[in-house]
């Protein structure tokens, strides 16, 4: 039996919590096959600008009817990039839905928290919906969350690296402090470490490269797909507990059964 | 008239072209593009009446994959 | 919206219920989790949670150990002030108590706090009766631009205050506030308060977070354990505090566990607090809230204030006074007329071998302002 468990951003409903990426994919139709397989409702573009000598078909074209598309600001160095990103995916039709990703940093392509965290503020303001992509860091998560973001997005690890989620005991705390949706995007590299990412109570993962770039994209958008409904049903049931250490051997309430006064 | 799209200089032949024409011209599907004149998006319902003019900085857009 | 919409949220919980659906399997359930929620407090305030008391302080002394090491800070209260408007049935300082009223000078605040000083102290909480007709917030800014020459750290424990009054006092060097509810209970706290302006259930309630919003380095709140229910009393300080943790992420939360002590009053507590109970009190705020900071007054008598030393206390007071004025004037005998009584009577000086023979840290001076 499916349990009612739905994801809500704004007045939206969201029933699958994987989201899906688009980039990488040897072709549209491909990416198509994995949307589909993954059963995604919401997945992630990119704009660029149109190169000429390229097919004139459109991605848009291939993401099924019922998937919400976020145009993240990828390419962005700054909070004014991002901002003009996200105008431009708006003016396109594409809705006010919007992935801040600010990457100054070619080496390693961490976001710049700072920057997001600008160009967030004024996009809220503006009306869109403001998914911001970050390095895990509880002050400026609260700020996101507090200058209304509809969620934030740690990364797991450098985009691209399918290294897991190596930033977990920072997510955790994330989960715990911030009120908006904690969604891990970014360097999960296996169905294992998105299902880890919902068992903790991440109300989302972004997954992309790792599915991209598999031998088999379309059975491993499959095998994410069941990771991360059974690390969310994990976290809905409560996880058992782990074995409580042994007593220690001086007791601390020991004093109780003395003769006391004051009892 | 030499304006720019995408960063490249272009050399047009044509006397008066307005925005519909450019972006049809290339090929491309008009639902499927942003425009932006120098720095300014021009909504997709304006293109038709929008001319470009001497020195124009044209970007056009369009959706890619992306993570 | 302040805190009173998150206690209306809560405040119909059915305790009864809830805590007789409680088995011994929830009570270890809740005790193993990492990041506890506010179902697992109730649990651990729960009678079920009560016969797991050993195991408990084990998980409570290693969390307390693991945040702050095996150190207490210490403090001491200054009345200088116990005129009250107030006519609160279980305190000495009711309006209606026949007694002589005193207020310090300013000159006599200073010999106070130079007296205090001399032990090596550098924390103080000023403490008046809740008048503001005879300690204004004027007296008070003066009596802290005294208290600064000697102390570093200076906290209130006043009448509730506005915002604009808390940032006057905070711009004269005050750092801490302390206010207790005394009772989350609406019906009781209106009993028991029988008129003056403390009846403001709700102004009282707020000022915790109108002190925080002030830069507030430090802000303790509480519940007088034995006016209701301490199981309801204490989840409710519990939720207070988790509330003001989370919206003051930069000010240090603190929740002091008094128990109602015998005073001038005929009062008799409405419920009983036993020491057992005292124990699990400490145990569930520290597991529920680990960087809380918990404090422990000379209410207690110094054997029980040892023994709960390790499951959480992280401040305690030390050679306290309740009567104003009292150190001078008695030259340190205590027979002046005093809020409540002391039960530790302990000098700063004893404080600090008692705990350092216990491998503690006793803390005089933790920060000195820049």
């Amino acid at each position: 039996m499916e349990v009612e468990d739905i994801l809500k951003i704004g007045d939206v409903e969201i029933n699958n919590r994987l989201f899906v990426g688009t980039g990488k994919y040897s072709g549209n139709r491909m990416m198509q096959d994995v949307l589909v397989a993954a059963d995604a409702d919401v997945t992630t573009v990119a704009l660029r600008r149109v190169d000429s000598s390229a097919p004139v078909e459109s991605i848009l074209d291939y993401i099924p009817p019922k998937c919400r598309v976020m145009v993240n600001t990828s390419g962005a160095r700054n909070a004014d990039e991002a901002i003009r990103i996200a105008r431009l995916a708006k003016a396109s039709g594409a809705g006010n839905w919007i992935k801040v990703e600010v990457v100054a940093d070619s080496k390693y392509l961490l976001p710049d928290n700072l920057e997001t965290l600008k160009a967030t503020e004024t996009l809220v303001k503006e009306g869109f919906v403001v998914f911001p992509y970050m390095s895990p860091d509880l002050s400026v998560a609260r700020r996101l969350a507090d200058c209304g973001a509809a969620a934030v997005m740690p990364l797991g690890s450098p985009i691209g690296s399918n290294r897991g989620l190596r930033t977990k005991e920072l997510v955790e705390i994330l989960i715990h402090e911030i009120k908006a949706p904690i969604i891990v995007d970014a360097g999960l590299g296996k169905p294992s470490d998105a299902c880890i990412c919902m068992e903790m109570g991440c109300a989302a993962v972004l997954v992309n490269t790792a599915i991209a770039v598999s031998g088999n994209p379309v059975e491993i958008a499959r095998a994410f797909r069941m990771a991360v409904q059974a690390g969310r049903r994990a976290y809905l049931s409560g996880l058992p507990e782990e074995s409580i250490r042994a007593s220690a051997s001086s007791p601390l309430t020991g004093f109780l059964r003395d003769d006391h006064k004051s009892a | 008239m030499n304006i720019r799209i995408n960063g490249e200089n272009v050399v047009l032949s044509q006397g008066t072209i307005n925005l519909q024409e450019l972006v049809t011209g290339k090929g491309l599907v008009p639902e499927r593009v942003v425009m932006e004149v120098n720095l300014e998006i021009i909504p997709r319902e304006k293109w038709a009446t929008v001319y470009v003019r001497e020195h124009d900085q044209i970007e056009i857009i369009s959706f890619v994959g992306g993570g | 919206m302040d805190f009173y919409d998150t206690f209306c949220k809560n405040k119909d919980i059915d305790f009864i219920n809830l805590f007789g659906a409680l088995s011994d399997r929830d009570v270890e359930r809740a005790m193993t989790r990492e990041n506890m929620g506010l179902m697992d407090f109730l649990t651990l305030l729960s009678p079920a949670a009560g016969k797991h008391l050993e195991p408990l302080a084990q998980k409570a002394h290693e969390t307390t150990l693991r945040h702050f090491g095996k150190t207490i800070q210490l403090y001491t209260p200054l009345y200088v002030s116990d005129h009250c408007d107030n006519q609160c049935l279980y305190c000495s300082f009711n309006a209606k108590n026949p007694i002589a009223r005193t207020k310090l000078t300013l000159k006599e605040v200073e010999r106070e706090a130079a007296f205090i000083a001399a032990t090596g102290l550098r924390h103080i909480l000023l403490l008046t009766g809740e008048s503001r007709k005879e300690s204004p917030v004027a007296y008070l800014r003066d009596c802290v631009g005294i208290l600064k020459r000697y102390f570093h750290s200076i906290a209130i424990e006043v009448y509730p205050l506005t915002e604009a009054e808390y940032e006057s006092l905070v711009a004269q060097g005050v750092d801490g506030l302390t206010i207790y509810q005394e009772t989350y209970d609406e019906k009781i706290y209106d009993r028991i308060h029988q008129s003056g302006p403390k009846k403001d259930f709700r102004f009282r309630l707020a000022a915790p977070e109108r002190g925080a919003g002030c830069r507030m380095r430090q802000v303790t709140i509480g519940a007088l354990l034995g006016l209701s229910d301490w199981r309801k009393e204490v989840f409710f300080a519990g939720l207070h505090a988790h509330y003001l943790q989370d919206r003051f992420p930069d000010v240090e939360i603190g929740v002091s566990v008094p128990r109602l002590r015998p005073h001038a009053g005929k009062f008799k507590p409405l419920s009983i607090v036993s020491d057992k109970d005292l124990v699990q009190i400490i145990i569930a705020l520290r597991l529920f809230l680990p960087r809380l900071g918990i404090s422990l007054s000379t209410r207690e008598n110094s054997q029980l204030r040892d023994n709960l030393v390790p499951l959480g206390i992280t401040r305690l007071s030390a050679g306290s006074s309740t009567g104003v004025g009292e150190r001078i004037a008695t030259g340190g005998q205590y027979d002046a007329f005093r809020q409540f009584e002391i039960a530790d009577h302990r000098s700063i000086a004893e404080m600090i071998v008692s705990l350092r023979d216990k491998g503690y840290d006793p803390i005089l001076s933790d920060w000195c302002p820049i």
